[in-house]
């Protein structure tokens, strides 16, 4: 099995606080893997250092990614590569139609990896195929992004990217939310549905529900800044009945 | 082809992002600097106009001398010599050209490299008929055949002064007379060309109409004079560019453009506006004063303005719609792109005379890099206004941190039944946008062009399809260097 992504050793800090301390990871091509932790301890900070956030300083360790140094990458780049966030609070573009940012996107990455751009037409074309297997009908691809949509409607346009960006690697990042049963639902079928031997998935949550509905293959439980503890999903179920004190340094 | 490889390499090489800076190289006409009543005279004679237009402008004159230059807009310039300037040039060529074949060729490349097709069996064919200004005299009209089979007169305004010299005695200055301000009184002293346009009575005018404004010549002033009569039951739709060449000295361009609405007509006004911004320090660039002014005077009549602004590196312009006919109704599209050390002063005029009038202003302010921009805006309703309806819609964008973006607007109502709104909001692009944007994939640079074209959408829309995509790159030009 190919490894496709391996932090080695990394530290990051936000604001100067160090979050992240000496973190180690490799999720191999077709795994899925799941990070829980108590709320507050910087399972956020993970999803924003891969994917290259400003603000985010990784003050010493590496990050491979399909064998190239990842850091040295900049954000547009990295999701090229095949990196995607599912963002938990995707933020408003007004003004600009969902056809038109996905467009740019999906051409950014064609661009980068030799192919044709595809025109408007066979763009959207594609893109309502892909639309309807989420459930998202022609009116809501001509809305500016994000804005006034529902909860549900927002994870599913963000299932909707993910889907047309074909990633390698897709995070969710749920580490806080509320955990709308209904908007999860709506991901974890795109996510469900995109998975194969290829393409991996790193889960960030706080709950073990999530778990329920995208079975990891690995569990990994974060605290202090790495992870102290991995295991397969029944770890999940010992962390629903038990909850993190038994990880967390006292306090 | 060979033309427009040749441009690109100028682009290439000058490493600058002004891709019409380039100087035609041609023999110019040019009256003696400096501003006097024998320059006027001299001016008016090169023209062979008529006594009473010669009287007006010395009259425009004399009152200009007892003006001062406004101070009130938000704008800081090194203060103009005005005997320091050209008040006429024109290029060398044969004595009014009869067809396209006697325009000087390098005139013709010159509007080729802009591409501004001046041959009429070019890509925009049939769709739009161009008026060429190049300094201070029109070069070449298109299609004036064509339009002539529908009644449509369009050409130089200097030539209407000629063959049709009732409609513009009784047109010319009626909109904004000459003791309007400083620049429309300067512009009618020594304005030396620009458009005409009447559409009789009945008639859609059946192509669009363009006027190009090219400033070629060193310290030369453009004193452009457009005027557009709209009869009864017409309709037309009315574009204009302009650029100028890349030159460290300040170019002043003071134009007025009259517009007159009569019964049930229609215009639809817009502007396409890349004069010179100057360089990345705020050297050189286009002072631009500029008065415009449409009189809806019949019932039913419409004004729509439409404005990109992205050049000049000071600019002051409000478009007005004066609302006299009863349901007549104005309209302002706005969006206004500074960037570096350019400046803008704009915004627009509604005033309601008429009942039932309404008007409608949507402004869209983008200030980058050190720029500075105001809109400025007044709604007046007049005491016999009734039912007089106005929305205005003010945004302001910045990009960074070291630009400045301000919104003054004037609201004066004497009608109780006028309904008047009035919104205004402030935003920056921000840091969560462009990350979301750089995640999947989209280039910064790309990001910010996105979110400026959601922003000005609503504006965008307004223009006519085969401008709309050439402003929205000239949106994209004009921001570059602003992010990063």
């Amino acid at each position: 099995m190919n490894t496709l992504l391996k932090i080695e050793d990394l530290c990051a800090q936000v604001a100067g606080k160090e979050i992240i301390k000496n973190f180690n990871l490799t999720i191999n091509e077709g795994e899925v893997h799941a990070i829980m932790g108590p709320n507050g301890a910087g399972k956020s900070t993970l999803s924003y250092v891969l994917t290259g956030k400003p603000g985010y300083e990784v003050t010493s360790g590496h990050i491979w990614f399909k064998g190239k140094d990842l850091l040295k990458m900049s954000v547009e780049e990295r999701s090229r590569e095949g990196l995607f966030l599912i963002m938990q609070y995707p933020v408003e573009i007004p003004g600009v139609p969902v056809t038109s940012f996905l467009k740019h996107a999906v051409n950014a990455q064609r661009q980068y990896n030799g192919e044709p751009e595809l025109d408007t037409m066979e763009f959207i074309k594609y893109l309502r195929e892909e639309a309807k297997k989420l459930g998202i009908d022609n009116e809501m691809l001509k809305r500016p992004v994000n804005v006034g949509f529902s909860g549900g409607e927002k994870k599913r346009l963000e299932a909707l990217q993910m889907t047309i960006l074909k990633p390698s690697l897709a995070i969710l990042d749920e580490a806080d939310s509320g955990l709308d049963i209904d908007a999860i639902k709506v991901v974890s079928n795109g996510v469900n549905a995109l998975r194969n031997e290829h393409r991996s998935l790193l889960i960030i949550t706080h709950y073990q529900k999530l778990l329920t509905y995208i079975k990891p293959d690995f569990v990994h439980v974060f605290a202090d800044g790495h992870i102290v503890k991995s295991g397969d999903q029944s770890l999940s179920e010992e962390i629903e009945q038990n909850g993190y004190a038994a990880y967390t340094r006292e306090q | 082809m060979g033309d427009k490889a040749e441009i690109k390499q100028i682009i290439d090489e000058s490493g600058d992002k002004y891709k019409y800076g380039f100087v035609t190289d041609i023999d110019s006409d040019t009256a003696p600097k400096g501003l006097s009543a024998d320059i006027i005279r001299l001016i008016s004679a090169k023209k062979g106009e008529p006594e009473w237009l010669l009287e007006r402008r010395l009259k425009a004159f004399e009152f200009w001398q007892t003006l001062e230059e406004p101070t009130w807009a938000k704008l800081k310039y090194d203060k103009i010599d005005y005997q320091d300037l050209y008040y006429y040039s024109a290029p060398k060529q044969k004595a009014a050209p009869k067809s396209l074949a006697e325009v000087n060729p390098e005139l013709l490349k010159t509007y080729d490299k802009l591409g501004i097709p001046l041959k009429e069996q070019e890509m925009l064919a049939g769709v739009v008929a161009v008026d060429a200004v190049f300094d201070s005299v029109s070069v070449a009209t298109t299609y004036r055949a064509k339009l002539a089979e529908k009644g449509v007169i369009f050409c130089s305004i200097s030539e209407a002064i000629r063959e049709y010299p009732d409609l513009v005695k009784q047109y010319l200055g009626s909109v904004v007379p000459y003791t309007d301000n400083f620049f429309a009184c300067l512009n009618s002293a020594v304005f030396t060309d620009g458009s005409f346009v009447y559409i009789p009575k009945g008639v859609r005018c059946p192509m669009e109409l363009s006027t190009y404004f090219r400033i070629n010549a060193k310290n030369t002033g453009q004193f452009e004079r457009t005027l557009i009569v709209a009869d009864d039951d017409s309709y037309v739709s009315y574009l204009e560019g302009c650029t100028a060449p890349q030159r460290d000295e300040n170019q002043l361009h003071a134009a007025i453009v009259e517009i007159v609405v009569l019964n049930n007509a229609e215009v639809k006004y817009s502007t396409v506006q890349n004069w010179y911004p100057g360089d990345k320090d705020g050297k050189g660039g286009v002072y631009n004063f500029v008065t415009k002014r449409a009189a809806c005077r019949g019932i039913n009549s419409k004004i729509s303005w439409t404005q990109i602004e992205t050049g000049s590196a000071v600019t002051w312009k409000y478009p007005s719609c004066v609302l006299q006919g009863d349901n007549s109704v104005g309209e302002f599209y706005s969006v206004a792109l500074t960037n570096n050390y350019q400046q803008a002063d704009t915004g627009t005029k509604m005033i309601h005379l008429g009942k039932n009038t309404s008007s409608r202003i949507i402004s869209k302010g983008i200030s980058a890099g050190f720029s500075n921009q105001t809109y400025r805006g007044l709604v007046r309703v007049a005491p016999n206004a009734v039912n007089a309806r106005n929305y205005s819609q003010c945004d302001s964008l910045l990009i960074g941190s070291t630009c400045g973006s301000h919104t003054v607007p004037y609201i004066e109502n004497r009608n109780k039944t006028a309904r008047l709104e009035h919104e205004a909001t402030t935003s920056k692009i921000s840091d969560e946008q462009l990350f979301y944007c750089r995640s999947r994939g989209i280039s910064e640079e790309d990001a910010v062009s996105l979110i400026v074209s959601g922003f000005c959408k609503e504006v965008m829309q307004q223009l006519p399809m085969e401008f709309a995509i050439e402003a929205a790159k000239l949106i994209n030009i004009s921001l570059e260097g602003s992010v990063g």
